[in-house]
């Protein structure tokens, strides 16, 4: 098989960023624009001789131009369209962006104290909010991949959320992201700004939603967050792409001193999903929780890739990740904790457990562990295998059938990942969804 | 209601059961005695339908009037025929109530009854809790997860009292117990015996019939019944122990 041109794809994408409006632009903007069209220019896109996308083969996305759409289209989604796609059922402040762009129309404040903006970054450039949003953009983004430089190239709209000092957000915002068949061919760069200040607290629900189409799709997204001294956020992502929609998503997460950062990633739908969620415990005391579940089947890739560093003494970290493996998919987890040299009193562990329904299914889990402190408490552990025939044969011998039984371990199994997430609006819809998916069918 | 016939089992081309006939009625109790590795243990598992075992194609077992060893396990179950585990196993992520009420609802169906709901089914499972005397928080507790081996073995009983057998098959369900736990155990099993329930018990220890005392008794040795008689068999075994039936048996081999 000949060499894909990858070069001839990014060098596609660099053409396109002369579509790109700059009209209401500010400067600085432009100026990041410049930043992701630099490092675009000297960026492989992500191939498997690369250590981090060693297991996960995204050829598919990289031999072709997904077209970012550069302007909001006449996407025709009204009320009724959202709540068909909404998925999060209770009551929650709702934002909803349709293929990238912010829609005011379509969203609702409940409850949400008068101070805390949740709104669109383009709107939020230019209004109240620029120096917020010029203080935190893109200075918490590494030089992760080539999506990455190309989400800043073509950074222009997404999801702003800023919860002031002492802010308590009882009430969870669900930002909902919705693709629709006007992205087909074509790719959305969301970018999206999550800034809590000192001991501010909030629930967030990211949710990524796509009508089924006939043709392929990417949501390329970047989610940038900071937690200040002392802030709390809960955060859950449920990915629920269309069949054909691609999902390529860095989350970089910058804590300071005794924040905490609860994450529950969903891997639900989507051709190719790449969850990539970087946290940098930079303050004393910080602590965050990682948890996601991921269910593959069919043809479909799944990579979750955390990557965690203890920056300073005293932080804890508490990753687990369960996966459920059908038909002949590709799933990936890669655990991987660095503990620096200041990073004394380190308490991390990380459990991967994976379910295998098919023997056809395949998973790469690995924990990778870089350890440059000598004081620290650091476990991993990770499991793949299926039911054992004593437990199959224990629900027989109590008249469920062996289908019957296989449906409920693998609830129960998913269960556990699914109870630490106590959002209600979330809990119940994503516990049907999967006893719904994992019931025999008759 | 039972009826087995020369039923002969083996285990990777093992013989184990070597012909055993047995016959249960209606509200019988039947104890089966015999040392480690007479094959009692695997006796229960082929009632319930382990697929480990083959069983010969000239043994017979009918359990009401209907051919056992053609049917899976779940249809045995669903007929009305129970085994309390020898070594329950844990199921994390699945609650007791939910276990319960997915195996009752599956028997009730196959018997044309219509599902029990949510509320109808708490209630079932709080008298049956009060009658054998658990603890009301196992309802909640993941199955068997983290429970003690006593606790396990009165799960095995809180399930026998839910679902309402017909024949139950108890696998040295005394085996680890202490004597306050074994207590608690036999009582729940005499208050579930009734004229249409039939017992098998299967033991290695006479103490057992202390506590629930068999109208038979059967001693297994090397796959084969070799002894049957009242309850004063166990007296008379628990006197002279096992080494008697190794002498007397092997003699005449």
């Amino acid at each position: 098989m000949s060499e894909i041109p990858q070069s001839k794809v990014r060098d596609a994408y660099l053409a396109l960023t002369a579509a790109r409006p700059n009209g209401n632009t500010p400067a600085w903007v432009q100026a990041l624009h410049a930043e992701g069209e630099s490092l675009l220019r000297e960026t492989e896109l992500p191939h498997t001789r690369m250590e981090e996308w060693r297991q996960t083969n995204i050829n598919a996305i990289n031999e072709r131009t997904f077209a970012p759409l550069t302007d909001a289209p006449d996407h025709g989604v009204d009320a009724d369209s959202v709540a068909a796609l909404r998925f999060v059922n209770g009551v929650c402040s709702e934002s909803v962006f349709v293929n990238g762009f912010h829609v005011p129309g379509l969203g609702s404040r409940k409850d949400l104290p008068a101070k805390v903006a949740v709104t669109g970054l383009c709107n939020a450039q230019l209004g109240d909010h620029a120096e917020t949003v010029k203080a935190h953009l893109n200075h918490h983004l590494g030089a992760r991949n080539a999506y990455t430089a190309l989400n800043t190239a073509f950074l222009q709209d997404g999801a702003f959320v800023h919860v002031p000092r002492n802010t308590v957000v009882e009430t969870p915002i669900h930002l909902l992201f919705l693709a629709t068949p006007a992205l087909e061919d074509c790719s959305a760069a969301i970018r999206n700004l999550i800034v809590l200040e000192e001991g501010a607290q909030a629930t967030i629900i990211l949710s990524f939603a796509g009508n089924a189409g006939a043709a392929a799709y990417l949501s390329n997204v970047v989610d940038e967050i900071s937690l200040g001294a002392n802030a709390s956020l809960t955060l859950c992502k449920l990915v629920r792409e269309g069949a054909q929609g691609n999902h390529l998503a860095t989350t970089e997460v910058h804590q300071h001193r005794d924040s905490r950062f609860h994450a529950h990633t969903f891997s639900m739908e989507g051709a190719v999903i790449r969850n990539q969620l970087c946290v940098n415990l930079a303050g004393e005391g910080a602590e965050c929780k990682l948890n996601g579940l991921y269910l593959n089947d069919g043809n479909r890739l799944i990579d979750n890739a955390l990557q965690l560093t203890h920056t300073v003494p005293r932080c804890s970290s508490r990753i687990a990740y369960k996966g459920i493996l059908d038909g002949k998919s590709k799933s990936v987890f890669t655990g991987k904790v660095n503990v620096l040299r200041d990073a004394q009193k380190t308490d991390s562990n990380q459990i991967s457990n994976n379910l295998m329904l098919s023997d056809t299914a395949a998973i790469d889990a690995k924990p990778q562990l870089e350890i440059y402190a000598d004081d620290v408490k650091c476990t991993h552990g990770a499991t793949v295998g299926s039911s054992p025939p004593e437990i199959i044969f224990y629900f027989r011998s109590r008249g469920i059938d062996e289908a019957t039984a296989r449906g409920m371990l693998t609830y129960g199994f998913a269960g556990e990942i699914v109870d630490e997430m106590n959002i209600d609006a979330v809990h119940a819809p994503l516990s049907a969804y999967i006893y719904d998916k994992y019931s025999p069918k008759i | 209601m039972l009826e087995v016939r020369n039923l002969k089992a083996s285990v990777d081309g093992n013989p184990i059961l070597r012909g055993i006939d047995l016959t249960v009625k209606e509200g019988e109790v039947h104890a089966i005695m015999g040392p480690n590795g007479s094959g009692k243990s695997t006796f229960a598992q082929v009632l319930a339908g382990h697929a480990a075992y083959e069983v010969e194609e000239s043994s017979s077992v009918t359990f009401l009037g209907e051919d056992l060893l053609d049917m899976p396990a779940e249809e045995r179950a669903r007929l009305g025929l129970f085994l309390a585990f020898q070594y329950p196993v844990e199921i994390p992520g699945i609650t007791n109530s939910y276990f319960l009420k997915a195996a009752v609802n599956e028997i009730r169906v196959s018997r044309g009854l219509e599902e029990l709901d949510a509320m109808d089914f708490a209630d079932q499972l709080k008298e049956k809790m009060e009658l054998i005397n658990v603890d009301p928080r196992f309802a909640e507790r993941f199955v068997n997860h983290g429970f003690s081996g006593g606790e396990k073995k009165r799960n095995e009983i809180l399930q026998l009292a839910v679902m309402e057998p017909r024949l139950a098959i108890l696998d040295e369900t005394d085996s680890g117990l202490d004597i306050d736990a074994l207590r608690v155990v036999s009582e729940g099993v005499n208050k579930l015996r009734s004229e249409n329930r039939a017992f098998i018990l299967v033991t290695h220890y006479q103490r057992l019939l202390d506590y629930i005392v068999p109208d038979f008794v059967h001693v297994l040795y090397k796959g084969r019944i070799v002894r049957s008689g009242g309850k004063e068999l166990a007296l008379e075994l628990e006197e002279k122990g096992y080494d008697w039936l190794r002498e007397t048996e092997d003699a005449l081999v």
